[in-house]
């Protein structure tokens, strides 16, 4: 179910990291308890973020939801399709259902996430059912 | 500490037939509820282009009875229940004496001396104390909501479904009339009432035969498109169609003429609670009035944001969702009465963000007769 090769957050963001390039997005745990996404607003190209900060936000049909950002960096593109078609972030939050890619500041940050065995451990604690 | 009121859910009939669909549940007021099965989108639009099924044996009944029954109606209610025939509902409000709402009702007239009151879940204990305070007339009550399951079947095919368990021939009852029935065989209350903006009805039964009806209806529904339709369907739909929901629109601060709801505050049938409160407001004229509004950015106004005209604040969100019919993001709001204008342009506080809107007629959606 979690990719082994991501590391996660406690509030469900995901990261995917090669040497400084890092990709983000949220949890399939995350997604089905939102429900239908409907909205996403992510920061612009060139923004700094801080791990453990809101940098964005989405939305489904009841629910608004704030994104903090697994380690600090720079934006350095966002995914051009969640515009149009928020609902993505249902069908594949994993994959196609990125949000956005940066460059780390320091790639240290990424060895105090949880691996996929620790974040589906944290998550069952939790049931299945909101 | 943990408040009585939270300590223990309460759950309605169907609770295990809800976690068997996997659906999500949520405390509402008290109630373990199902907030969505399929998805909000899906139940939303299986609603409007077909069917839903919704469990809403969370809603309360109070019965009133006796020769004064209509007397205690009329007192601590806004609308002329001496205007109802036998079978035939109407939407009032249940008024504190500063003619606000305590809460808001569907009143149905059994008989002379037989009145059935469906009011909200969450509200249905203070309701009763409340109306047993005003009896004067001496009219009997009966918090009866434990004896009774409701279940909601909505949408333009409910009648076709809903007919092939009962004799009684649904055409026949009118918008807000209701008759007395079996469903697959169950003793029932057919109301041609619901909360969605669709033809449909509200069928109240004993609860033990709560999951035989909920898998029959289900079953027959499912070849139409029907859904099984959670709280989250149940108030985009209602919010489209533009009806008040107890604590966002209406509560103990809000009077009938600032909700837009004067066409059930009868000041001319006689004294009720809050009446001389309500002609004097009337006479007066309101401070403010509740409007619905479209959102012209992307951007999604949510319950109790800042709504500001001109850089001032003018008041709150009272309700705001993505409509999943009409594929805008609209709300409801309270603004003062000389801003009420469709067109007028709003800002809504959202997150740092001051968003545009503009204020448009209600109802937002209206079904094609």
């Amino acid at each position: 179910m979690y990719p082994t090769d991501y590391r996660y957050t406690k509030e469900h963001e995901w990261i995917k990291v090669a040497g400084d390039a890092g990709t983000i997005g949220i949890t399939d745990y995350a997604q089905n308890e939102l429900g239908d996404v409907v909205f996403v607003e992510m920061p612009a190209t060139g923004t700094k973020i801080t791990k453990g900060a809101v940098f964005g936000t989405v939305e489904s049909v009841k629910a608004v939801s704030e994104i903090y950002a697994p380690v600090s960096g720079e934006v350095t593109e966002t995914n051009p399709a969640l515009s149009a078609t928020p609902e993505l972030l249902n069908s594949d939050p994993h994959g196609a259902a990125w949000l956005v890619k940066i460059k780390l500041a320091d790639p240290a940050e990424v060895s105090g996430l949880m691996d996929a065995a620790a974040y589906q451990a944290f998550v069952s604690e939790k049931g299945t059912a909101a | 500490m943990t408040s009585p009121i939270t300590a223990q859910l309460r759950k309605t009939a169907l609770n295990g037939a809800h976690r068997r669909l996997n659906a999500k549940m949520v405390n509402f007021g008290g109630w373990d509820m199902p907030v969505e099965y399929s998805g909000i989108v899906a139940e939303h639009l299986a609603t409007r282009t077909a069917a839903g099924l919704f469990d809403v044996s969370h809603m309360g009944e109070i019965e009133i009875r006796g020769p004064r029954a209509l007397d205690l109606v009329q007192h601590v209610t806004c609308n002329d229940a001496s205007k109802l025939a036998v079978g035939q509902a109407h939407y009032s409000g249940l008024m504190s004496e500063r003619g606000t709402f305590v809460d808001d009702l569907l009143v149905h007239k059994i008989s002379d001396a037989h009145y059935l009151l469906c009011v909200n879940a969450s509200n249905q204990d203070q309701d009763f104390d409340h109306i047993r305070r005003h009896n004067a007339a001496g009219a009997q009550i009966e918090n009866a909501g434990a004896r009774y399951s409701q279940l909601a079947i909505q949408g333009p095919k409910a009648l076709c479904i809903l007919q092939r368990f009962t004799a009684v021939p649904l055409d026949s009852i009118r918008y807000y009339h209701f008759g007395f029935g079996t469903v697959d065989g169950v003793d029932s209350l057919i109301a041609r009432t619901g909360y969605t903006g669709e033809d449909g009805f509200e069928i109240y039964f004993a609860p033990e035969h709560s999951e035989r009806l909920w898998s029959a209806l289900l079953d027959a529904g499912s070849g139409e498109g029907m859904l099984p339709c959670g709280l989250g369907a149940r108030n985009t739909l209602r919010l489209e169609a533009s009806m008040c929901l107890y604590g966002h629109e209406i509560d103990e601060t809000t009077t009938p003429w600032e909700a837009g709801l004067g066409w059930i505050c009868k000041t001319a049938k006689g004294d009720f609670l809050g009446r001389d409160v309500l002609i004097q407001q009337k006479e007066k004229g309101i401070d403010r009035t509740l409007v619905g509004f479209e959102m012209l950015d992307r951007l999604i106004a949510r319950d109790a944001c800042t709504v500001s005209i001109g850089g001032a604040l003018v008041g709150r969100v009272t309700s705001g969702s993505p409509a999943p019919f009409l594929k805008k993001n609209i709300g409801m709001a309270y603004v003062p009465t000389g801003s009420k204008a469709p067109g007028t342009e709003i800002m809504i506080g959202i997150r740092a963000n001051q968003a545009p809107a503009r204020i448009v007629p209600m109802p937002f959606y209206k079904r094609s007769k």
